[in-house]
């Protein structure tokens, strides 16, 4: 759905997937399988507005807690309410079902500074 | 990494399994290998093993093994051969250096399991009350090699490889030969749930490890033993205990016998017990989701109560911790616990979360 290809990225492995005015937001393949065992995503409110790189949301795995960045700037304007049921979708899904939140974003060509993928993968060692 | 972490005789082992390797109190050990959630599963409802070779072995011997213990240890050392007990380690204060249990040999030789991260001062705290009488101490923890196997199954599967230790009961510890050599099996745990834990020499316990993989027992790390123990309401030494707090106020008092004649630590006890304990070890559930962490502060009707000691995401409860709050707050009592700025509210709840089979 937001296929690792056409998302762009940041260090800290949040990507951002570009659907019209909006930034999809999730975290990679990667980086879900470093936390693993992700059991509850404490999701930022709809209508915050968020700075690029200001943390803005919480994984927690049964081990640890992991801040989750906003790739870009702008209003968060829907959050995945499934995974408040399900938090393991980040797992399962993290380009699919296991985005986490949508952001208005104030500056479209702020995505063109973020890494990708290839860029990405090479800070990963990949 | 300014310091060498110290290997078990099982790290090869564990990094072979997948283990995800950290330091622990300077050890390197599996944090998990593929899953918590899928380890605590295991143990929960089969089997599954630990590498618990950092932990401390110290062998007392000698006419006055069972006096010197009597004194170290606020609890009443059982002093029938085989048999273990659960013990504290006291300062003078009466507050706890370490949690242990000593294990019977015979009369005049005991067998006590430390924390890894107290062998040093455990042993050095020994040697010191030593010197008073006919005993001698020893440090054997870098010698052995050592092994959780735990869950219903887990008694079941030892028993192929130790005929007869079904048989052994619960806190009771056994001589076995195993691979040509000696070593102990003792029915203990820290996950609240029946097993053994196997002692071999170092040389010999990677092939107990292999027998028990064969047999189809899950490796496990020290993620899933965290949300094991916190679920058995068994203390973490140096997080929930440490050398600021009594038994009493640890949720422990029921390990001290002041009945007993003397022990290090026994008059500072009386005192702080008659006068009373501003603050106790308490449990709490989350009634929303959130993780409760380790440091998190705790609220009662809106003021700050306490800290969070240790805190995990339950399979089983959700949201469990302990920590220390005013002694007056409850079982029942309604608080808040700040998680990331976040005020979650939880129960003040008995202990253990999980009632166990054993």
């Amino acid at each position: 759905m937001y296929n690792e290809e056409n998302c762009r990225f940041l260090k800290t492995h949040e990507w951002a997937f570009v659907e019209g005015e909006n930034a999809v937001v999730g975290i990679s393949n990667h980086a879900q399988e470093e936390i693993s065992d992700i059991v509850f995503v404490d999701l930022p409110k709809v209508g915050r507005t968020v700075k690029v790189g200001e943390n803005c949301c919480v994984i927690e795995s049964v081990k640890s807690a992991s801040e989750i960045y906003a790739p870009v700037s702008g209003e968060i304007v829907a959050v995945n309410e499934a995974l408040n049921g399900d938090p393991a979708l980040v797992n399962r899904e993290p380009h699919a079902g296991g985005w986490l939140f949508k952001i208005k974003m104030a500056d479209p060509n702020e995505v063109n500074a973020l890494l990708d993928l290839a860029a990405y993968k090479a800070t990963i060692g990949k | 990494m300014t310091h060498e972490l110290k290997k078990t005789a099982l790290c090869a082992a564990c990094e072979k399994a997948g283990g995800k390797m950290v330091d622990f109190h300077g050890w390197l050990l599996p944090v998990q290998f593929d899953s918590i959630i899928a380890e605590h599963k295991a143990v929960r409802e089969a089997a599954g093993m630990f590498d618990v070779s950092h932990m401390g072995q110290l062998r007392i011997v000698g006419k006055e093994a069972l006096h010197l213990l009597q004194y170290v240890s606020c609890n009443i050392i059982k002093s029938e051969p085989a048999a273990g007990t659960y013990f504290h380690i006291l300062t003078e204060q009466g507050t706890i250096i370490d949690d242990a249990i000593a294990f019977c040999l015979s009369t005049e030789e005991f067998l006590v399991v430390v924390n890894a991260a107290c062998v040093d001062e455990d042993f050095a705290w020994f040697e010191k009350q030593a010197q008073a009488f006919d005993v001698k101490v020893t440090n054997e923890s870098a010698q052995w090699g050592m092994i959780a196997l735990q869950g219903p199954s887990a008694v079941g599967i030892a028993d192929k490889i130790i005929p007869g230790v079904i048989d052994l009961p619960r806190f009771h510890i056994q001589e076995i030969e195993l691979f040509g050599v000696k070593g102990y099996v003792t029915r203990t745990g820290y996950t609240g749930e029946d097993g053994v834990e196997i002692m071999l020499p170092n040389a010999q316990i990677e092939a107990l490890w292999n027998a028990l993989l064969k047999l189809g027992v899950k490796p496990c790390g020290l993620g899933a033993r965290d949300v094991l123990r916190l679920e058995a309401g068994y203390l973490l030494n140096g997080a929930d205990a440490n050398q600021t707090k009594t038994p009493y106020e640890a949720n422990c008092g029921w390990v001290v016998k002041l009945t007993k004649e003397n022990f290090i630590g026994k008059a500072a006890l009386e005192a702080k017990k008659a006068a009373g304990f501003k603050t106790k070890l308490k449990a709490f559930k989350l009634k929303t989701p959130g993780v409760p962490r380790e440091g998190c502060k705790v609220f009662y009707q809106g003021v700050e109560a306490g800290t969070l000691t240790s805190g995990t995401f339950s399979p089983l409860f959700k949201g469990i911790a302990v920590g220390y709050v005013a002694s007056e707050i409850a079982v029942g009592a309604e608080v808040e616990i700040e998680i990331h700025g976040r005020k979650v509210p939880a129960e003040v709840v008995k202990t253990p979360f999980y009632k166990n089979r054993v």
